[in-house]
């Protein structure tokens, strides 16, 4: 017979098994082996985590004739792709519309009655937007590869892409004398949920901090001249958020015996070292310059511009759309602009 | 099994409470409030209290509610003394440490001089709970095992809060109070030297880590299954051997070819849990101060081999 104790017991059991595997993901995980043997170089999926939607990529829209007079010629206040020629203009333009605004149409950027005009603040974003993305296909490819980037990459239909950032003041100070919480130790909600520096975006991802991402020595004797524990707290903060828009761990690019060391890693961890000073010049040369350019409901909280991080690409894969290429069917998205 | 009621004896005795040995001159006396409580009976013995707290008990006392109110309101601050923010993100709020660019120098209140501030009285009062134990230790004509196995812990509190810090010019090295923020420290701290994993102390400290549990499963198993035979009289079969030790003793002679003695087996517990944060304690104040980078001290001496990179490893591409 079952005393009153031991059903209290169980009670009790049932209730602490409940609470303690509350937070564990269903099993199984996908896990494929990436490195040598014992490295514990895996990669783990669990496909009843994933958090993104999947996109389909769009077909591309039939070639234009390259013949006839160039668009920069026959249309007022042409400032980016105006050597194209009409047809192949009115191509491109067609494509954007059907990557940033398919339920607006043409009028999202454009006053009807003068195309020309820049009065609707969207063309003025978008001129500055071909400009980025020529930019990120012509002097990016050691991040882009041979892929590229279009409009759809980020947009993916929306008039503002789904995966934007603005400051986060989360930790920011609250009281004069006490409670200095160091622009950490709040729940970070965005990646990860550690306690970490709460907005590694700003602190990386504008201005010029990446090469604090390095905190170690390349010897082991100390010399006092690298980063602090502080710093390598910052950095794996912005690791949190890279591997989350990735929807990889850690060792899709590093051994994590020996997180620093080069010569242990896999040949993306390269590729995302340029990816984040790719998305550090788009931040500081292109968003930060259009905040003038926005319209106040656009801004942020403390009014700073809409900003791009990894995730506003890679939307959860590690290659953006699969690996999908759009720009080659759209040759002027990769000029060389001056 | 429905008879079970009881983590160790069936029993419980109840004589209304024990008020033990007289203290000696100049000793405070005992609090009152000795009672006898049927539920911790389950789980040891029975009675609770008399307490005796003492001058530095009071004083470790004084000090600890200090150092936790400087935490705890910093923490409640810091959220805008939201009760609810404070209770929903207890586990991530923190009182830092200076910010590296203060060195040892002390930092303005809210820049890192409460965690200073609370850093003294939290070390003042665990401090005072030494004395207080070695004291207490001594009234009851007992040997200072206990202290002196605090002392260790001690030890390794003072490495990461107080010496390694100094040793390396830098208040920001410390660890922070607060229960996620410390963890993260640790993952940084481990990050930042290169992997502490290759760390010989490190190494030293988790063997003895795992070696105390190891023992005191072992040691718990060996007399809870020889209890038939007397091993409750444990301290009494050191001297005078009886069933219980020759039959434990000789279950481990013929499992693994040799045995702890009746006696051996609690100086090998002590030492082992003394060793943990005692080598533990040394790693840490090399770390930083002798080696920079674990891995790569531990690749250069030897320690362990390299494994190939099925990949064409990438260039620095910041060189």
């Amino acid at each position: 017979m079952q005393t009153h104790t031991e059903n209290c017991a169980l009670v009790a059991a049932a209730l602490l098994g409940t609470v303690v595997l509350a937070g564990c993901e269903r099993p199984p995980i996908d896990a494929e082996q990436v490195g040598f043997r014992g490295t514990a170089m895996v990669t783990v999926d669990n496909p009843r985590e994933r958090i993104w939607p999947d996109y389909d990529v769009p077909d591309a829209l039939p070639a234009a004739p390259a013949a006839g007079p160039k668009a920069g010629d026959i249309y007022q206040n042409v400032q980016v792709l105006g050597d194209l020629s009409v047809g192949q203009f009115t191509r491109v333009m067609q494509a954007m519309t059907a990557w940033v605004a398919p339920e607006q149409g043409c009028n999202y950027c454009h006053n009807a009655a003068n195309l020309a005009s820049d009065d609707i603040y969207t063309k003025v974003v978008s001129r500055r937007m071909i400009q980025m993305t020529q930019n990120i296909n012509s002097q990016w490819s050691a991040h882009v590869q041979n892929v590229g980037v279009t409009c759809y990459t980020c947009h993916r239909g929306n008039n503002v892409p789904e995966y934007i950032w603005f400051e986060n003041d989360v930790a920011a100070n609250q009281q004069a004398y006490t409670g200095n919480r160091s622009g950490q130790n709040t729940v970070a909600e965005d990646y990860g949920y550690h306690s970490m520096l709460a907005d590694p975006l700003s602190y990386y991802l504008v201005g010029d901090n990446l090469d604090k991402i390095a905190v170690n020595t390349d010897g082991w004797e100390p010399t006092y001249e690298t980063g602090t524990i502080k710093d390598t707290e910052n950095t794996y903060s912005l690791m949190f958020h890279m591997s989350e828009s990735l929807n990889v761990n850690c060792t899709f690019c590093h051994n994590s015996r020996a997180f620093s060391r080069w010569e242990e890693s896999t040949p993306q961890r390269a590729t995302a070292w340029h990816g984040l000073r790719m998305v550090a010049n788009m931040n500081n040369e292109y968003m930060l310059p259009l905040t003038s350019a926005f319209p106040d409901y656009r801004l942020g909280d403390n009014g700073d511009v809409p900003k791009v991080n990894c995730a506003t690409c890679h939307q959860g894969q590690n290659k953006p759309l699969g690996g999908a290429n759009m720009v080659d069917a759209y040759p002027s998205l990769q000029w060389q602009y001056p | 099994m429905a008879e079970y009621q009881n983590i160790f004896t069936r029993i419980q005795v109840n004589a209304g409470g024990e008020a033990s040995v007289d203290l000696p001159r100049g000793n405070w006396p005992r609090e009152r409030g000795m009672f006898i409580s049927r539920l911790l009976g389950k789980f040891g013995d029975a009675q609770v209290g008399p307490t005796y707290l003492g001058r530095t008990g009071v004083a470790s006392l004084v000090c600890g509610f200090i150092a936790i109110e400087i935490i705890g309101l910093n923490m409640w601050a810091s959220v805008n003394w939201d009760p609810v923010q404070f209770i929903r993100q207890l586990f991530w709020l923190a009182l830092e440490p200076p910010a590296p660019e203060y060195g040892l120098s002390i930092p303005p209140l809210n820049e890192g001089g409460w965690w200073l501030m609370a850093g003294f009285f939290l070390t003042a009062s665990i401090g005072l709970w030494w004395v207080r134990m070695y004291r207490r230790a001594r009234a009851l004509g007992m040997g200072t095992h206990i202290p002196w196995a605090f002392a260790a812990a001690i030890w390794l509190y003072l490495v990461c809060g107080f010496l390694r810090p100094i040793a390396v010019g830098s208040w920001s090295e410390a660890v922070p109070f607060g229960v996620f923020p410390h963890l993260d420290w640790t993952a940084a701290f481990s990050i930042r030297y290169g992997n502490l994993f290759y760390n010989p102390f490190h190494m030293l400290s988790i063997f003895f880590l795992y070696g105390s549990t190891l023992l005191f499963a072992m040691h718990g198993a060996t007399i809870l299954a020889t209890d038939r035979f007397g091993a409750h009289r444990e301290i009494e079969q050191i001297v005078d051997r009886g069933t219980a030790s020759e039959r434990g003793a000789l279950f481990w002679r013929w499992t693994m070819g040799f045995n702890a003695s009746m006696e051996s087996i609690h100086r090998w517990a002590w030492w082992f849990a003394v060793l943990c944060p005692l080598t533990g304690g040394i790693g840490i104040l090399l770390t930083g101060t002798v080696v920079d980078n674990w891995y790569l001290w531990g690749m250069e001496h030897g320690l362990v081999p390299g494994y190939p990179n099925p990949y064409e490893a990438p260039a620095d591409p910041g060189m």
